[in-house]
C-alpha cells in the first residue's frame, strides 16, 4: 500500500517536470516564432520586380556605356539613398542596349568602364570585363551578369534586379 | 563608524557577498603565472570598454539606413567629444581583437587547452568568432560608401556556401538589394545579438576558470596526465597557491588600464577613420576596403588561383575553425612545454608571418589598379618621332598604365615596362599584347593595326 502510495506520487512529480518542461517549452515557442518571423523577413517578403525609366534615347550615344541610376522596386519610405541601384548601359545600335550589373562576379566591388580602354576594371582585386562583360583578366569566375533593357515610346527602361550573387560552384 | 559598519555588516549577510562572490575572487591561483597571463583580462578590458564606448555611440546614432550617414557626421565633427568616442571604439575593436589573438597565441605555445581545459579552448574559438564579427559588422554601422560595399562583399562571401548561399546573402542585407532594412538588421546584430552571445560565452569561459583553475607555467618532461592532473593540481595549490585577489590580479588590473590608457591616446592622437562617401549603392566609384584585421583575409582572395577560390572561400574557413574546434580534443595530454614543443613555435611563426605579409599586401595592395596614375608624359621624355609619341599615348590611354609601371609612374600590377625593349622582341610584344594572359586581357580586338604598331613600336624602344 505504501509503496503504491509512493510510485504515484513519482508518477506525479514525473508529470509535473513533463508538464512545466513542455509549457516552458511552447511559451518559448510562442514567443520565439515571431523573433524568428523578424529574423527572415527579407526572405518571406515578395518585392517583386519593376521597370524604370534611365532616360531617353537621345541620352545613350550609339557606342558608349554610361552609368545609370534608378530606385528600387517599392523602397521602404526610411531608406533614403540606399534604395538606389546603378547600372552600366551600353548602347550597340539604334534599338540594342546591354545592361550590365556593377557588381564584380567575384565579390561584389563596383566595376568602373574605362571609356578609353575599352574595359571594366574593379578596384578591390583587380577583376577585368571586355565591353561585352566577359573577363578578361583576374579573379572574377563569371561574365558581368546582364539586366533586361526595353525602349518605350523613347524611353529607356530598365529592368530591376536582386543584387547578383556568385555561387560556390561558379 | 560603527553605524557605517553594522549597515555593511548587515549588506554583506543579506546579500551574501562574503559568502559567495569573496571565495570566487580568491580563488587560488599558481604562484609563478605572471606576466603572461595578463591577455585573457586584457581582451575583457577591451570588450568591457567596447560595451562602454558603443552605449555612448547609441546615445547619438541613428540606426537607419537613411539617416545614420549624418548622425555619424554629427558625432563625428559636432558633438562633444563625439570624435574621440568614436575613435576609442575604433581603437578598442583593434585592441580587442589584438589582445585575443596575443592570448591565443599564450594559451597555445603553451599548451593549456590540454586536459581539463578543452572547453575553456572551444569556447575561446567561439569568442574569437564573434569578436571577429563584430569587429566586421561595427564597419558596417559606420555606414559610408565603404560600409554599403562592405556589405555586399560580405553577401557575395556567404553566397559559396553551397545551396543556401544566395538565401544567407540576402538574408544578410535584407533583401535583394540594400534597402532600409540592410542597417537595422547590422545594428541588431551588432548591438544585441553579437555582444548578448559574447556576455554569454565570456561567462562560460571564466566559469572554467573557476572549475578547472588557470592553467600552471609549463615546464618541460611535466606531463598532463588525465589521470592524475586534478589531483596534482589541487596538491600544488593546497602547497603553494596564491589568492587570484590581490595577488595575481593586480597584474591583470594594470595591464588592463595601460591597454586601455593607450587606446584612450591613440583615439585622441589620431581619431576615428574619416567618413567616405555617403551609403548610396549607386555611387561607384569608391574601393571598398577592410578593417586591417580582415584585411589579410581580403588579400588572400586576390592572390589565390581563381580556379580554385570559389570553394576556398567556404571551405577553408570551415576546415581553419574545425581545426581549432578539434585541436584540444585531439591533443589533450602529454608535455606542454613550447621547448618540447617545437612545432607549435613553427606553427605561430608561420601563421603570423603569413597574416603580417597579407596586410602588408593588403596595404600595398598591387593587384589593384591605378585608376589615377601620374601622367606618363611627366615621367619622361616625350618622344619627337611620331609613331613612339603615338604609343606612348596609347599606352596611357588604353589603361596599360593602371597596371604597368613606366618611369615611376603607373600601377604594379604587371610587371614594370621601362627596360621591356631589352629583353623582348617586337614579336614577342605584339603577341602577348594581342592575347593578354591569365592576368592581362587580350587588346587584340579593341586596337587598330596602327594603334597596335605604335604601341609595339614604343615598348621595343624601352631600352
Amino acid at each position: 500500500m505504501k509503496q503504491r502510495e509512493t510510485g504515484t506520487e513519482e508518477d506525479r512529480r514525473r508529470f509535473l517536470m513533463k508538464l512545466s518542461l513542455g509549457l516552458g517549452g511552447l511559451a518559448a515557442a510562442a514567443a520565439g516564432i515571431p523573433v524568428l518571423g523578424a529574423l527572415l523577413a527579407p526572405l518571406l517578403e515578395k518585392t517583386g520586380q519593376t521597370w524604370r525609366t534611365v532616360g531617353t534615347l537621345r541620352d545613350f550615344e550609339i557606342g558608349t556605356t554610361s552609368l545609370i541610376k534608378y530606385e528600387n522596386p517599392n523602397p521602404q519610405a526610411w531608406a533614403g539613398v540606399t534604395a538606389h541601384s546603378a547600372a552600366w548601359l551600353r548602347r550597340d545600335s539604334e534599338k540594342e542596349f546591354l545592361a550590365f550589373s556593377v557588381n564584380c562576379t567575384h565579390l561584389g566591388c563596383p566595376v568602373r568602364w574605362e571609356q578609353k580602354a575599352d574595359l571594366f576594371m574593379c578596384p578591390c582585386h583587380g577583376g577585368v570585363y571586355y565591353r561585352d562583360g566577359t573577363v578578361a583578366a583576374g579573379p572574377p569566375p563569371n561574365s558581368l551578369p546582364q539586366y533586361a533593357v526595353r525602349v518605350k515610346s523613347g524611353q529607356v527602361q530598365i529592368r530591376t534586379a536582386p543584387i547578383p550573387i556568385t555561387n560556390i560552384t561558379a | 563608524m560603527s553605524k557605517l559598519k553594522k549597515i555593511g555588516h548587515w549588506l554583506d549577510d543579506r546579500t551574501g557577498f562574503s559568502d559567495t562572490i569573496l571565495p570566487l575572487l580568491k580563488h587560488p591561483v599558481p604562484p609563478d603565472a605572471k606576466w603572461s597571463y595578463v591577455f585573457g583580462s586584457a581582451t575583457l578590458f577591451c570588450f568591457l570598454l567596447q560595451v562602454l564606448t558603443g552605449i555612448g555611440l547609441a546615445l547619438l546614432y541613428q540606426p537607419s539606413s537613411e539617416t545614420a550617414y549624418q548622425s555619424l557626421q554629427f558625432i563625428t565633427h559636432k558633438a562633444v567629444m563625439g570624435n574621440v568616442l568614436r575613435g576609442i571604439h575604433y581603437f578598442g575593436a583593434s585592441g580587442m581583437i589584438l589582445m585575443a589573438g596575443v592570448h591565443m597565441v599564450r594559451v597555445y605555445l603553451t599548451a593549456s587547452y590540454k586536459y581539463p581545459r578543452e572547453m575553456s579552448w572551444i569556447s575561446g574559438v567561439f569568442l574569437l568568432l564573434f569578436t571577429i564579427t563584430m569587429g566586421f559588422t561595427g564597419q558596417l554601422l559606420r555606414w559610408d560608401s565603404n560600409g554599403v560595399w562592405s556589405s555586399i562583399v560580405a553577401a557575395e562571401q556567404l553566397g559559396r556556401v553551397p545551396f543556401i548561399g544566395t538565401t544567407l546573402a540576402r538574408l544578410l542585407i535584407g533583401g535583394d538589394t540594400l534597402g532600409a532594412q540592410s542597417l537595422s538588421r547590422f545594428f541588431a546584430y551588432h548591438v544585441f545579438i553579437f555582444p548578448g552571445l559574447i556576455f554569454l560565452f565570456v561567462g562560460f569561459h571564466l566559469q572554467q576558470v573557476i572549475r578547472n583553475g588557470i592553467s600552471e607555467p609549463p615546464k618541460p618532461g611535466r606531463l598532463v596526465d588525465p589521470k592524475t592532473y586534478r589531483q596534482w593540481y589541487s596538491n600544488m595549490l593546497e602547497k603553494v597557491g596564491r589568492p587570484f585577489w590581490p595577488d595575481a590580479a593586480w597584474r591583470d588590473a594594470l595591464f588592463g588600464s595601460l591597454v586601455i590608457l593607450v587606446i584612450v591616446a591613440l583615439a585622441v592622437i589620431f581619431g576615428p577613420p574619416e567618413l567616405t562617401k555617403p551609403p548610396d549603392p549607386s555611387i561607384i566609384y569608391t574601393t571598398p576596403t577592410p578593417d586591417w584585421y580582415l584585411l589579410s583575409i581580403f588579400a588572400l582572395f586576390a592572390l589565390m588561383p581563381p580556379s580554385i577560390e570559389s570553394y576556398v572561400i567556404f571551405i577553408g574557413p570551415v576546415l581553419a575553425i574545425g581545426a581549432l574546434i578539434a585541436l584540444p580534443l585531439l591533443s589533450n595530454k602529454g608535455e606542454r612545454s613550447p621547448r618540447r614543443r617545437p612545432w607549435s613555435v613553427v606553427v605561430v611563426i608561420c601563421v603570423v608571418v603569413f597574416m603580417i605579409s597579407l596586410l602588408i599586401a593588403g596595404f600595398q595592395a598591387p593587384w589593384s589598379p591605378e585608376f589615377k596614375p601620374r601622367p606618363l608624359a611627366a615621367a619622361m621624355q616625350v618622344p619627337e618621332q611620331p609613331v613612339l609619341k603615338k604609343g606612348m599615348v596609347l599606352f596611357s590611354d588604353k589603361g596599360c598604365l593602371y597596371c604597368h609601371r613606366m618611369h615611376g609612374v603607373g600601377g604594379i600590377k604587371g610587371p614594370d615596362l621601362s627596360t621591356i625593349g631589352r629583353n623582348w622582341t617586337a614579336e614577342q610584344l605584339r603577341i602577348q599584347i594581342v592575347n593578354g594572359s591569365e592576368g592581362m586581357p587580350a587588346y587584340g580586338g579593341m586596337l587598330t593595326n596602327d594603334e597596335l604598331h605604335a604601341l609595339v613600336v614604343f615598348l621595343d624602344a624601352r631600352q
